[in-house]
């Protein structure tokens, strides 16, 4: 298959490991990952904020990089892009009346699955352990993104996936469906119930005893991980792909560079 | 915008409490540093939380339920004129007495005017939100009319002189020791060695409300629902208060806002079994109390009905948000929002607090009403209150609506942008092009030597302090992931055809 990847702006610019993770799964299943390269970020964080007008040029240059592209699906790791792929696109420009816009939109929608969902869904991968190799020695606990939970209804895809990893060991995360405060613009705007809704959020990953805290959506893992790392704790955050690429010739870091944690710090 | 034949052109906003006082952060910043209210909530909201999901995972036709009720509400909406003069037709014609009230004001003159028609100066009061948004307590009080709030939780916040927090518990803010300390100064005549066990409390509460019940000869209620096809009107609780204001007095007047109308009496339906679980957590709630006009014999024999708008025609005339109208203050949203559960309802300033105060409130006084504007920003888009939601309104898309008409509505309008608008803007520029973000993310390397040896960012000005206030950025990576696809890429495999390189590719 020739999948398209939406590597998204956060996870090209802060996290390339994420994407680089992405596209060794899916090339490690035999499938051809393309990147076309007009792509850029999905525009959430100006229709979140309020912003439609601003949205517009960011959503048309994403249908556009993905309309020039030939491929057969195209995946993102993250639920919360993918989700305003899908959802926010065709709304946006039928808001603003651009209706060959919103068809477009609609179409190139209508093409793209979160990580998680393409490998369960379309490639039947249900176990990582047996299908991909997938091995990570470490206690983990897994923050299941809210996006991906209520506008994508992942499900248990996600943990599903992590579980079957060999060598895993998964520490539930109680009340783990409670949203982490990030919300975008909202932690600056509103950036005391922000920090509260993170504080009892790390405080619960902490209570775990989990070396990190898995999950699906850079976003979130880098608002997670930021607070983890204010609050002076060893406990870092890694993106479900990240865990997923890692086999045993080829573990991945858990103290990579990039990671928010005191401990890669000290380096 | 659409609007509908015969509504005036002009949308009439609401007034009364539906302004917040000041905007939503620093009503939060404040709420949040009252740890024992922090507690209170937590504690109450996880209670009815987990009551509503258990309650609801019985009901195997929950999903079509919710569809069913958010069907109904939908078609109301589209025909709100029609069955509003249906529903007056038949209430009149059983002897009931409708008026239309446009704003808060017009509302409480007619109330006021109605009791002092009866000679009276007291009055019981029946839970209702319609009466709280209007303010009718406070102005019955300056015209020389007290009125007594029966239900226990209302009570206790008129005891209190305070404000309802919550639209199903209004004293959610409370613990058990800070009611018995509020029963022991408010109350006359009460036990003082009064404790704080529940029983004793709500027995306390009794002895107090039955004076009230046996003397009042007007009673102030407001009303759940409203079927257009009999006339008949519908209190749903918990307490039985309601049914004896309803039934002891003689002359009842109930305030209610246009959107509580349902065509049917099959519709009613529905909407008991969305009700009682996505309130209280019931499979069903203890009181249910419907009339029609007037029975001779039988309960009050002067049935008034004053009908409000106060902004829901401006909310029903935007054709994104009017889906809030569907709202059956059930409070499900607020009981699963996380935003509500750290800030408590008086950070919201209006009689609606959480998710759908967030949107309603806006939508009814208008997004350009200052500090209401600050409303739709008060949530992280979590979605929870979407899925809670009984009747199906899309809380999240409906604040992402009001944000943007709050950006739109300041556009042009400022000399100087806000960081805001400026960051927004260069965003959008550097974001709607592969090649511009490639380019900046030529710079992030730079961006690490400035992180310093603990590779990590943790100060940061202006408007993303926010962020650096209780969270590290990590240095960003050497090199971006579009940066390394480039180099890998760049050479075409040996028996593909000839690939564009990626800056080629860039200018498409
Ligand atoms: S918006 Fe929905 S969940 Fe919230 S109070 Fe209204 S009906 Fe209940």
């Amino acid at each position: 298959m020739r999948i398209a990847l939406f590597a998204t702006c956060i996870v090209d610019a802060m996290y390339p490991a994420t994407a680089r993770a992405t596209v060794k799964i899916l090339e490690r299943l035999g499938h051809e990952v393309v990147f076309p390269s007009g792509q850029a970020c999905c525009g959430q964080m100006h229709v979140n904020s309020g912003y439609l007008k601003e949205a517009v040029p960011v959503i048309a240059n994403h249908v556009a990089a993905f309309d020039a592209e030939d491929y057969d699906v195209a995946v993102a790791p993250s639920g919360s892009c993918v989700a305003s792929v899908k959802h926010q696109h065709p709304m946006v420009a039928r808001s603003c009346g651009d209706t060959a816009l919103e068809e477009r939109a609609t179409a190139v929608g209508a093409k793209v699955y979160e990580l998680s969902e393409l490998l369960v869904d379309v490639l039947g991968i249900t176990d990582a352990g047996g299908q991909l190799g997938s091995y990570f020695p470490h206690r983990v606990t897994y923050h299941p993104s809210c996006h991906g939970m209520r506008l994508l209804r992942l499900g248990d895809r996600q943990a599903q996936l992590l579980g079957s990893v060999v060598g895993i060991e998964l520490a539930e995360l109680p009340e783990a469906d409670q949203c982490c405060g990030f919300g975008g613009t909202f932690s600056m705007k509103n950036a005391d119930v922000s920090s509260a809704m993170l504080k009892d959020k790390t405080a619960k990953i902490i209570a775990t005893g989990a070396t990190l805290c898995a999950g699906g959506d850079a976003s979130c893992l880098m608002h997670i991980g930021g607070g983890l790392s204010r609050q002076g704790s060893d406990v870092t955050t890694l993106h479900l792909a990240e865990i997923l690429a890692s086999t045993v010739e080829e573990p991945a870091s858990v103290t990579g560079d990039i990671r928010v944690s005191t401990r890669k710090a000290t380096r | 915008m659409s609007t509908f034949l015969g509504m005036p052109s002009l949308p009439v906003y609401g007034t009364g409490n539906l302004h917040a006082s000041e905007s939503f952060p620093k009503a939060a910043h404040r709420e949040l540093g009252n740890a024992q209210l922090r507690v209170n909530l937590g504690h109450a909201t996880h209670t009815i939380r987990d009551k509503r999901i258990q309650v609801i995972s019985e009901l195997p036709d929950w999903e079509h339920l919710r569809d069913t009720g958010s069907a109904i509400k939908e078609a109301v909406m589209a025909r709100l004129p029609e069955l509003l003069e249906q529903f007056e037709e038949n209430f009149t014609s059983r002897g009931g007495v409708i008026h239309w009230a446009r704003d808060a004001g017009e509302a409480n003159a007619i109330v006021a005017g109605l009791i002092r028609e009866t000679g009276e100066t007291e009055v019981v009061k029946i839970k209702s939100m319609a009466t709280q948004e209007i303010g009718l307590n406070e102005y019955l009080e300056g015209q020389g009319i007290s009125a007594f709030e029966t239900d226990l939780a209302e009570l206790i916040v008129q005891l209190d002189h305070d404000k309802p927090s919550h639209i199903l518990v209004p004293a959610i803010h409370k613990n058990r020791t800070e009611i018995r300390d509020i029963f022991l100064r408010e109350m006359p005549s009460v036990d003082p060695k009064l404790t704080d066990d529940p029983a004793v409390l709500a027995a306390a509460a009794r002895a107090h409300l039955r004076r009230k019940f046996l003397t009042a000869r007007v009673a102030v209620s407001g009303a759940n629902f409203a079927l257009a096809d009999s006339g008949t009107l519908a209190v749903v609780e918990s307490e039985g208060n309601g049914r004896m204001c309803l039934t002891l007095p003689e002359t009842l007047i109930t305030v209610m806002g246009v959107e509580k109308l349902l065509p049917t009496w099959q519709d009613l339906e529905v909407f008991m079994q969305l009700l009682p679980p996505s309130s209280t957590g019931e499979r069903m709630n203890p009181y249910t109390s419907l009339w029609t006009g007037v029975t001779e014999g039988d309960g009050p024999q002067t049935v008034h009905l004053v009908l409000l708008d106060n902004g829901r025609s401006a909310a029903l005339a935007d054709e994104m948000g009017r889906s809030a109208l569907h709202c059956i203050r059930c409070s499900a949203c607020m009981n699963v929002c996380p935003v509500y559960e750290r800030t408590g309802g008086h950070a919201y300033g209006s009689t609606y607090p959480g998710p759908i105060g967030a949107i309603l409130s806006p939508l009814m006084t208008g997004i350009q009403a200052e500090e209401n504007n600050s409303l739709p920003y008060a949530s992280s888009l979590c979605g929870a209150c979407y899925d809670a939601c009984p009747v199906k309104i899309n809380i999240p898309d409906i604040l992402v609506h009001l944000r943007s008409l709050d950006v739109d509505s300041k556009r042009g309008k400022k000399k100087i942008p806000t960081q805001m608008d400026a960051g927004m803007k260069a965003a959008s520029w550097a974001l709607s092009s592969g090649k511009r973000l490639g380019l900046l993310e030529k710079g992030l390397p730079l961006g690490r030597l400035a992180t310093g040896p603990a590779k990590k960012i943790t100060k940061l000005p202006g408007i993303a302090a926010g962020w650096t206030q209780s969270r590290d950025i990590p240095a960003p990576p050497p090199q971006s992931f579009r940066t390394w696809w480039a180099k890998e890429h760049r050479r075409p495999k040996i028996d593909a055809a000839p690939a564009p390189s990626p800056e080629k590719e860039d200018q498409r």
